[in-house]
């Protein structure tokens, strides 16, 4: 535990309750059917989680600056897609 | 790219330096994450635009799945993912002793993970919703049958991770494969944070 203790005590533990919490939010989105932007907020909130996932679990905020970059378009690239076509399609 | 760090000549265990960058995990692992996460980005998309065909279908459709499945599978896996980062952050510290029960902790909710899924599988084949009923449990049961195929990939590294938290020492090579197999790990937690609101709650 004692080698535990401090790595509990980091942001990722805060992303973790943060992920859980934002997990929540969007369930209960989900439970009031029906409006688009409710529909988009849920997108969001799920974009924004895997890349809290993707800098802080997959610890992409320390690596180099091309593989970091990659993720950040793909989160970017698939939200604006998915949100484009959930909209217009 | 710079791939520097990962041949630190350390033989105990791998003190990486923060104030570089670094690839976590083996280099290799990454073509493999994006690759997959390129495959799910389109069928994310097929989803949508099967679903912009018959709307009215996919909603009415959509609520006959229990969200509650999908909510409680969600916490499963961030947990799960949590309980990597504490493996991987002690053997990182050269601690191995913490790392196995974690991942052991890791691997119970990937199994849970498993049993609910097989659960709602189950009632959702007894009321008569299979992949024959319509296009969406058409796509319902595609994606999140490749998204299990993927978890299922996932138990092995955690199995491998295991074994390799339960060695006195990893050499940089290991300790690039089990940190590798990690984010192998968060990538099934990644794909199913987008699969779960896109299946269950966006409508």
């Amino acid at each position: 535990m004692t080698v535990l203790a401090p790595l509990l005590r980091t942001r990722t533990t805060a992303v973790w309750l943060l992920l859980m919490a934002a997990t929540l939010l969007s369930w209960s989105l989900g439970l009031s059917h029906g409006r688009p932007l409710t529909a988009l907020s849920i997108l969001v909130i799920a974009f924004v989680k895997i890349r809290f996932i993707g800098r802080y679990f997959m610890e992409l905020r320390e690596s180099p600056p091309a593989l970091r970059t990659m993720f950040e378009i793909y989160c970017a690239a698939v939200l604006l897609t998915l949100s484009a076509m959930y909209l217009f399609v | 790219m710079s791939l520097t760090l990962l041949d630190a000549p350390t033989a105990s265990a791998p003190e990486l330096s923060r104030r570089h960058h670094r690839v976590p995990g083996e280099t290799g692992i990454w073509v493999f994450i994006f690759g997959d996460m390129l495959v799910f980005a389109i069928t994310f998309a097929s989803y949508l635009y099967y679903r912009g065909k018959n709307v009215a279908l996919f909603n009415a459709s959509q609520h006959l799945l229990n969200p509650d499945f999908g909510l409680v599978n969600t916490l499963l896996l961030l947990t799960s993912s949590l309980f990597v980062v504490l493996a991987v952050g002690t053997v990182r510290r050269g601690v191995h002793q913490p790392a196995p029960p974690l991942i052991l902790g890791a691997f119970g909710c990937g199994l849970a993970f498993s049993v609910l899924k097989i659960i709602e599988y189950s009632s959702k084949v007894d009321a008569g919703l299979t992949p024959q009923t319509n296009n969406f449990f058409m796509l319902y049961y595609v994606l999140t049958g490749l998204h299990w195929f993927h978890l299922a990939i996932g138990l092995g590294a955690l199995t491998y991770m295991f074994f390799s938290a339960r060695r006195p020492a990893l050499d940089t090579k290991q300790f690039g494969w089990f940190e590798g197999f990690g984010c192998y790990w968060h990538m099934v937690d990644l794909l199913w944070i987008v699969l779960f609101p896109l299946l269950y709650l966006v409508n």
